[in-house]
């Protein structure tokens, strides 16, 4: 504690404090003390809150004109576009601002992975945010059928049909969820309910992420606990806030860039036919974001273990603490660790792509071995790299290695990358 | 600041990516034609947007709704700017259903400007049975509900050709080089002299083919020269205020020992 920590001076601000010290909190959350080595990649969490609250606000406007219901859903984001004064900014920021979220949580997500961000004693931070992402993916395909365009009422119709693969009470519970025998207006309605709600459960989370983040404290480049406070943190404010602030402003260029200059080129043009179920489209293609589970999907015969491989595919991350058997977090020092990683990044571009093609020829064989060396790279090399893997040394502390002069040569060649 | 470069690398990587996953979905190469409102400034030509009414009102519109749009938004900022007077006498050249009245009656009345487009057909199945089978798009938002956009449509209206002889095409249909199946129920829209300009421009079909495809641009996206506009000024106060924001940065870390 400073002495300039804020204290509540009128009588109510100290009475209030006293019994919910909700005025004092500013005071954590300005010193927490965090590793001065972060870079930026460490800056996509606070780029995420943005995010989140940006969605909520923009979606919360477009929900004052928007009409849930079949015949007049496509009609209602026309008149947004048209007659709502500045609707079409709102909007466009709003499905934009979906596919920025994504990029931002795949960075966010890929650099916990190579830092070993996920690992002891911050696995249950790791696994909240996998809940949270597991519920973005569900908040954003919901959001995208509500438009009613030919991509929504379609890509509805794939995604809930794969209920149907559970035995016995498949059809059931696809009836259960379409409430009806076909993606209709009960379907875009129910929809419409959830991803309203589902946006306030990640509200929540992310609190409970944040929360869990400031027991043990941000992980770090070198991966490595440090102690805090001391010479190798800084205060949260101003230091790390002006940094994501910075990092934030990048970020809103090139979000700005889409929002204003190509605001469609990330969605589908069938998307702007309205929902006919009389016609399919020549490709069903979900948002890019879901492509390369749609890919792991599709690459399996079966329609079941289709739709298993696919949960697979995001419950293999939540157990990843366990799978990852190395005690050294960060992949600076784990030099095999480092090139499977790539492949990993590599591995799920491949996915994205063969997702986005139809699923025939040489694209489905490659979504195939793309596939099988996902859960390669999870389930058996991940383990045994723990084992094998001979690692580098690992400094003391972020100052040590520059104070201390006792290090070997391939350490401070190291030290110059970070 | 070398970090800060990887990062923006890695950004570039992935928008590259996501364009030629885009691009590679398209094969027959595309016309393109030079459209005014491309680019960061790009901006609508007001006499075009009202030569393409022109060809819409005069030669789309036998078959093609546009149920989104209404009268006023001809004389709206942006579009085709018809001064007010002129946007009511072409709505009043439409009747539309009104009612019911005291009565209990319906009844037809001239269009005023809050009203929609008056469509040719009275439902989507008398557009479709008066047309072969085919149902003609409505044109409200077509250019955005095709991949290619203004270039695509711009493509069809110029794309039609006699077919290869290995291709027999039954009655109705007509071979066009651009339409994904080279097949299109539609038949060839324009030709030379259509319609007749006031301003005197040549109605040469290419010409025609342009001005209705700049004016179902601005149809599709009404609010384009105003995004344009806004999105200049917002990259502007945006780099500067990243600018201002950087050498706060610098300033404030160079307390500490360590790098940004």
């Amino acid at each position: 504690m400073s002495d300039h920590d804020y204290t509540p001076k009128s009588k109510f601000g100290k009475w209030f404090n006293d019994r919910l010290p909700l005025l004092t909190l500013s005071n954590h959350l300005a010193e927490y003390p965090t590793p001065k080595n972060l870079n930026y990649w460490w800056t996509f969490g606070g780029i995420l809150t943005f995010c989140l609250i940006a969605q909520i606000i923009t979606g919360l406007i477009l929900a004052m004109h928007y009409i849930a219901s079949a015949d007049l859903a496509f009609g209602s984001v026309e008149h947004i576009m048209r007659d709502v004064n500045y609707g079409w900014l709102i909007r466009y920021v709003h499905a934009n601002g979906a596919s920025m979220f994504f990029l931002a949580v795949y960075i966010h997500i890929f650099r916990s992975l190579y830092y070993g961000s996920y690992k002891s004693p911050r696995e249950i931070i790791w696994i909240i945010g996998m809940i949270i992402y597991f519920l973005m993916m569900a908040t954003a395909f919901m959001g995208y059928v509500l438009p009613w365009g030919q991509m929504s009422f379609w890509g509805a119709t794939v995604i809930t049909n794969l209920f149907s693969a559970i035995p016995l009470v498949g059809e059931s519970i696809t009836n259960w969820l379409w409430g009806g025998y076909a993606v209709d207006n009960p379907t875009l309605i129910r929809f419409y309910s959830l991803h309203y709600l589902f946006p306030f459960l990640i509200f929540g989370l992310v609190i409970l992420h944040i929360w869990a983040l400031h027991v043990p404290g941000n992980n770090n480049p070198i991966g490595i606990d440090i102690k805090k406070p001391s010479k190798d943190t800084v205060p949260f404010h101003p230091y790390i806030v002006v940094k994501d602030l910075f990092a934030l402003l990048i970020f809103l260029i090139v979000f700005a860039f889409f929002v204003f200059y190509s605001p469609n080129i990330l969605g589908h043009a069938d998307n702007y036919i309205e929902a006919n179920p009389l016609v399919t489209p020549a490709h069903i293609v979900p948002e890019w974001y879901l492509l390369p589970f749609y890919a792991i999907l599709r690459s399996i015969p079966d329609k079941l273990f289709g739709v298993i491989a696919m949960f697979a595919a995001i419950f293999v991350l939540v157990i990843l603490p366990w799978l990852d058997t190395s005690k050294v977090r960060s992949a600076i020092f784990r030099p095999l660790y480092k090139q499977f990683y790539w492949f990993l990044v590599a591995d799920v571009l491949i996915l994205g792509y063969v997702g986005a093609m139809p699923a025939e020829g040489l694209y489905l064989l490659v979504a195939r071995v793309a596939t099988a060396y996902y859960f390669l790279h999870f389930l058996v090399i991940l383990p045994l790299l723990g084992a094998k893997e001979k690692t580098l040394d690992i400094p003391l502390s972020l100052t040590e290695p520059v104070l201390g002069g006792s290090l070997n040569e391939s350490m401070a060649k190291n030290k110059k990358e970070i | 600041m070398k970090n800060f470069f990887k990062f923006f690398l890695f950004f570039k990587i992935f928008l590259l990516f996501s364009f030629n996953l885009i691009a590679a979905e398209q094969s027959n190469k595309l016309l393109d034609p030079v459209w005014s409102f491309k680019g960061f400034f790009g901006k609508f030509d007001r006499a075009q947007l009202q030569r393409g009414y022109q060809v819409y009102t005069e030669v789309c519109a036998a078959c093609h709704s546009m149920k989104y749009l209404s009268y006023r938004n001809l004389s709206q900022p942006g579009g085709p700017e018809f001064s007010e007077q002129q946007a009511k006498i072409i709505a009043s050249q439409f009747e539309v259903t009104d009612g019911p009245n005291n009565d209990g009656e319906m009844f037809t009345r001239p269009a005023r400007l809050s009203d929609k487009f008056v469509g040719p057909y009275p439902n989507d199945q008398a557009a479709t049975a008066a047309n072969g089978g085919a149902y003609p798009p409505d044109m409200s938002v077509l250019v955005k509900a095709r991949q290619g956009g203004a270039d695509y449509i711009y493509s069809v209206l110029m794309g039609y050709e006699d077919p290869p002889s290995d291709i027999t095409l039954d009655d109705g249909v007509y071979y066009n080089k651009y339409m994904p199946g080279n097949k299109i129920k539609m038949s060839k829209p324009l030709m030379e002299g259509a319609v007749d300009y006031a301003d005197g421009t040549v109605t040469s079909e290419e010409q025609m083919a342009k001005d209705v495809v700049a004016f179902l641009a601005w149809a599709a996206e009404p609010h384009l020269e105003a995004r344009h506009k806004i999105g200049f000024r917002a990259m502007i106060y945006l780099f500067i205020i990243t600018i201002l924001v950087y050498f706060s940065m610098k300033k404030l870390w160079s307390r500490i020992e360590s790098k940004v």
